[in-house]
C-alpha cells in the first residue's frame, strides 16, 4: 500500500516547489552591491546644474537614493507614495534621474511634485550602471559610512516600505 | 480629418519617449573590426539583464545598447575581456554570465543533474535486483509438463 504513496509524495513535492516558484518574481535579481561601498559620484543638481551633489556629501547620514526618470512608466506609480515617505521624515530621500533629459525631467517635477531633496543628474546612466540599475525604478539604502545596505528594483510600494525599506532605515540609524 | 490628425499626435507622442531615449548615450557605429569581433564573442556570453533570455548581442533594449557601447569604449581603453567581465559582474552580479562560475553558490547549478543521474541509476540498480531476486527458477511439476505437452502436440 505505502509504495504506491511514493509517487504521490513525490508529486506533492514537486506542487510545492513550482508554488514557490510562482511566487518569487524573476525580474528581482540578488544585487552585487549589497554590503559594498557605494560607488562615488559627483553629478550636477537637475533643478540648479551650477551645483553639484556627491554621494561622499551623505557621510555621517542613513540617506536613500532613488533612481527614476520621466520615460518610466512604473515610476509614476511609485511617485505618490515617495512624498508619504518623505513626510514621515524617517530617511532623507535623494533622486538619481537616469537618462532622462532636464526639461523631461522638470516638467515630470513641475507636473507630479517634487518629493525629493534634491535629483542629481545621470544623463548619460554612467552612474546608473556603477549602481548595476537596470529597471528603473530602483532604490537603495546607504548607511553612515557609506555602504550600501538595502536594494529594492521596482516601485516601493507601502508593504515593501514598511517590510523591507524602514526596517532596514531605523536598525541603520541605531547604529 | 481631424481624428487622422489626433491620431497622427498620438502616435509621435507615444514615440517621443523612444527617440528621447536613443539620443541620451547612442551605441556608435562599428569603426574598428577588431574590436567588434571581439565584442560580439564577449556579448554572446552576457545575459542582457532588462530582457534576461536574450544575450548581450542579440537584446534591442537599450540598457543592452548602453552595455555595449561600456564594453567597446573599455576595450579601446585596453581593458582585457576577464577585466571587463570583473566590471561587468562587481556591478550586475553572476547572473549576467550565461556560464556562471563554479563556486559554492553555483555547486547546485553545476552538479545537481549529475547528483540526480547517479540517483536514478542507483534507483535503477536496486529495482532490477530486487526483481532479478524475487524471479527463481522453479522446475515444472509432473502435471505441468503432461500439458505443456498436450498444448504443444494440439
Amino acid at each position: 500500500m505505502f509504495r504506491y504513496l511514493i509517487p504521490l509524495a513525490l508529486f506533492l513535492v514537486l506542487v510545492v516547489f513550482l508554488a514557490i516558484g510562482l511566487t518569487r518574481n524573476p525580474q528581482e535579481l540578488p544585487s552585487a552591491l549589497i554590503n559594498k561601498p557605494a560607488p562615488d559620484f559627483r553629478l550636477p543638481q537637475l533643478k540648479d546644474p551650477a551645483k553639484t551633489f556627491s554621494a561622499a556629501d551623505m557621510r555621517g547620514k542613513v540617506w536613500m537614493l532613488n533612481v527614476w526618470a520621466s520615460w518610466c512608466i512604473a515610476c509614476r506609480d511609485e511617485h505618490p507614495f515617495l512624498f508619504r515617505y518623505a513626510q514621515s521624515g524617517a530617511v532623507p530621500i535623494y533622486g538619481l534621474n537616469y537618462k532622462d533629459y532636464r526639461e523631461n525631467a522638470l516638467g515630470w517635477l513641475g507636473e507630479l511634485g517634487d518629493p525629493y531633496l534634491l535629483s542629481v543628474t545621470d544623463l548619460d546612466g554612467r552612474v546608473g550602471m556603477d549602481y548595476g540599475v537596470y529597471g528603473a525604478p530602483e532604490t537603495y539604502i546607504i548607511d553612515k559610512r557609506g555602504t550600501i545596505r538595502l536594494k529594492h528594483v521596482g516601485p516601493v510600494t507601502p508593504d515593501v516600505w514598511s517590510k523591507e525599506v524602514l526596517p532596514v532605515v531605523q536598525e541603520l540609524n541605531r547604529q | 480629418m481631424k481624428n487622422y490628425m489626433t491620431r497622427a499626435l498620438l502616435l509621435i507622442c507615444l514615440l517621443l519617449p523612444a527617440l528621447a531615449m536613443a539620443q541620451v548615450r547612442t551605441e556608435e557605429k562599428p569603426t574598428d573590426p577588431a574590436i567588434e569581433k571581439r565584442l560580439a564573442n564577449l556579448s554572446h556570453e552576457l545575459r542582457c539583464l532588462q530582457c534576461q533570455n536574450q544575450t548581450l548581442a542579440d537584446s534591442p533594449s537599450d540598457l543592452a545598447a548602453d552595455m555595449r557601447q561600456e564594453i567597446r569604449e573599455q576595450m579601446k581603453a585596453g581593458k582585457s575581456d576577464k577585466e571587463i567581465v570583473a566590471f561587468l559582474t562587481d556591478r550586475y552580479g553572476q547572473f549576467i554570465l550565461y556560464r556562471p562560475r563554479v563556486s559554492p553558490v553555483t555547486y547546485l547549478l553545476w552538479f545537481g543533474p549529475f547528483v540526480l543521474l547517479l540517483t536514478g541509476l542507483y534507483v535503477l540498480y536496486q529495482y532490477i535486483k530486487h526483481r532479478r531476486d524475487s524471479i527463481t527458477e522453479k522446475p515444472l511439476t509432473a502435471e505441468e509438463r503432461r500439458r505443456a505437452e498436450e498444448m504443444l502436440r494440439s
